[in-house]
């Protein structure tokens, strides 16, 4: 590539850790952060061992529980043995190969994708991966972050780097700025709404735009965070005032000197003028109302003043076949509003909606209200340092008085693989990313929303447009 | 990692598009610390009712599916979660080949570590595909790595395109991690040159 040739950010980053071109334009892609979870390591520590290797570089490590554990107290150990087993298991293998570790009980423990920019882990220009198809989520610093399987999460720990090819490059542009009570959340189901679930598929999406510069971190997070429902590898945006701000004094971000070192590197990152995009999508940010799913996947949303789609509607036979599954696995009938089906869970939490400033938002809308009778209610922050600033702003007394429960940090009821589940035919309205069959638990209904939405739910009992609660 | 050469067997179609990760194996059955004995699991919901009786219309319930070590798809199989318990699953079950007009872009990596060969074909082809596979055991699909070609029962040759390096690795069943290990020198030489430009990069500390 010629130095002058105007970059994307995402050339950018791939550019500066190409360790070697092969041939056929494989890439061996050096690796700045690895983040590891119990689930998706143990075959790969496994994998390791059998072969005599050893973790390249534990010091750009970090390993944390988080999908499995209860969101309950935690002090007398982990209930379910299989869970148990597989917490062990981490903590055996990071004591063996050195890799650093947050206990379940530290204060820092919580989802992956919520600590890693919190503790200053994930910083603009790096690469991140992780066994998990959320490492979309760091892309809001100006990371290119992305999720791997676990046979390549045993390829960096040996060799701290992944064999790729390079990303396709798509601009997804979210100009003006967003009207009441629309969020990130509303932004991004938005844009899969209209590229599909398989309109990212082999790019790499930078969000740009007014709207998206108007975004505080947490809602970066939240719009980079479901770049994979969309299909795409990573999300990013470029780094700014708002990012720099954010990772200033954060724990293992660069201080003093560094940090502005650091800094002016960072400047150099966004993309250039006249950079090359293969596919550029535009969204007027004004257009956004509060969204709200209706089917089986991310791609399925309309805004809540609308109503289930009709399957008769649709010309394409497959499609038309894939519309009446999804209506008989959520029990919905075509024509009803959204705003009249009623709710049995609501979930406020995950890798998506687990920061304090969406458990603001959710306690804004709860604050002298009442969780509708039958309706439960969770909020779990996204870490435990979330919990404690939650803690100190009294948002917990907010939400409990309110008929909310309070749980410690962890995925919860995001993905169905700890005692957070639902149970067959229960409908959620949950802040969570995946409306897939059986994600919440087998037979489980899900309804993806904002946190703002999800607490409107939770006190009327029923998917609900957070407008009409809330005051201009 | 089993080498994937050629391949001739039985098709099971899965006229579906967007089959997520979740599909292809719940979580709740990701609390393994092995890669094996999850193809009883495979597409769970799909395959079991709620009492955990086999559906008798869902096709790996067949014969001759039962035997498929082929499936072919609709758009964006493998989406959603990175899980390569996917995979596994699959290759326990004795799948060795998903074909697809496209998959989830992790899914689509860990196939090949796993020596599971994910074959990209338009829709059109992948819908002709669907018809041969519906005709059952007297209609088996070769796979042909080496010449790039998926045969159908009447002869006619499908074209798909792969990675010539992902092509070597699978043929002759190489572990990748061995290949990059191979650059390590070059790794090191990234790693010594990274350092001397940004001295500020911060280490991860334990405690």
């Amino acid at each position: 590539m010629s130095a002058t040739k105007p970059r994307t950010l995402f050339d950018k980053i791939w550019d500066s850790h190409v360790v070697e071109r092969l041939p056929d334009g494989t890439c061996i892609l050096y690796i700045d952060r690895h983040l590891v979870h119990e689930v998706t390591s143990p075959q790969a520590f496994e994998g390791l061992r059998l072969a005599g290797r050893k973790v390249r570089r534990p010091d750009a490590t970090v390993a944390v529980t988080d999908h499995n554990v209860p969101t309950t107290d935690r002090r007398n150990g982990i209930k379910e043995e299989d869970s148990r087993i597989q917490v062990e298991t981490l903590e055996r293998n990071v004591r063996e190969f050195g890799v650093p570790y947050v206990p379940i009980l530290d204060v820092r423990q919580g989802i992956v994708h919520i600590i890693g920019p919190e503790l200053g882990i994930s910083l603009p220009g790096m690469t991140i991966v992780c066994g998990d198809s959320h490492t979309s989520t760091h892309g809001a610093v100006g990371a290119l972050a992305f999720g791997i399987g676990t046979s390549e999460v045993e390829h960096v720990l040996a060799t701290q780097t992944l064999l790729q090819q390079p990303a396709k490059n798509m601009l997804v542009q979210v100009d003006g700025t967003l009207g009441f009570s629309a969020t990130a959340k509303d932004i991004v189901l938005s844009i899969i709404g209209r590229i599909g679930t398989a309109g990212g598929v082999g790019h790499v999406i930078e969000y740009a735009g007014e709207a998206i510069r108007g975004l505080d971190m947490a809602g970066r997070m939240t719009v980079s965070n479901m770049s994979i429902e969309a299909g795409a590898r990573a999300g990013l945006i470029a780094p700014d005032e708002t990012t720099f701000a954010y990772i200033k004094g954060r724990e293992y971000a660069p201080k003093g000197e560094a940090f502005e070192q650091a800094l002016a590197y960072w400047r150099t990152l966004p993309s250039d003028r006249g950079a090359h995009y293969d596919k550029t999508v535009r969204l007027d940010a004004a257009t956004i109302a509060p969204m709200v799913t209706w089917g089986t996947n991310p791609g399925t949303v309309v805004p809540i003043t609308g109503t289930v789609p009709d399957p008769m509607q649709e010309a394409d036979e497959g499609r038309r076949a894939q519309m009446q599954r999804m209506l008989d696995y959520m029990a919905l009938t075509p024509g009803t509003r959204m705003q009249d089906v009623p709710i049995d869970v609501v979930f406020i939490g995950s890798c998506t909606n687990g920061r304090i400033e969406d458990l603001r938002a959710a306690a804004a809308v709860a604050k002298g209200r009442k969780v509708a009778v039958g309706v439960q209610a969770l909020v779990v922050p996204g870490s435990g340092l979330v919990k404690e600033q939650a803690e100190q702003e009294g948002l917990d007394r907010v939400l409990l008085e309110a008929g909310f429960e309070w749980r410690e940090p962890g995925c919860s009821m995001c993905l169905g693989m700890n005692p957070d589940k639902l149970r067959p035919g229960q409908r959620c309205a949950s802040t969570s990313n995946r409306n897939f069959e059986g994600r919440q638990g087998p037979g489980g209904r899900t309804h993806l929303l904002s946190p703002a939405m999800a607490a409107a739910a939770a006190v009327t009992g029923r998917l609900a447009d957070v407008r009409q609660l809330v005051a201009d | 990692m089993d080498k994937f050469t050629k391949l001739t067997a039985v098709a099971a179609p899965l006229p579906m598009a967007n089959v997520d990760t979740d599909k292809i194996i719940p979580a709740g059955f990701l609390k393994t610390i092995k890669r094996t004995g999850l193809g009883v699991h495979l597409f769970h919901a799909l395959r079991y009712d709620n009492q955990g009786n086999e559906r008798p219309d869902f096709v790996l319930n067949r014969e001759p599916y039962r035997d498929a070590k082929i499936i072919i798809a609709h758009e964006n199989f493998g989406c959603g979660s990175s899980r390569e318990h996917a995979p596994w699953a699959l290759l326990d079950f004795g799948i060795r080949c998903v074909i697809a007009p496209d998959f989830g872009d992790i899914f689509f990596n860990n196939c090949f570590k796993n020596g599971i060969l994910p074959v990209r074909l338009p829709r059109v082809a992948c819908d002709r595909l669907i018809e041969d596979a519906k005709l059952g055991g007297n209609a088996r699909l070769t796979v042909d790595l080496e010449r790039q070609v998926v045969v159908r029962p009447n002869g006619e040759e499908i074209r798909f395109e792969i990675d010539p390096f992902r092509k070597h690795l699978l043929l002759n069943g190489l572990d990748d991690i061995g290949q990059t290990l191979q650059h390590a020198s070059a790794i090191a030489a990234y790693e010594t040159r990274r350092r001397a430009e940004q001295p500020w990069a911060p280490a991860i500390t334990a405690g």
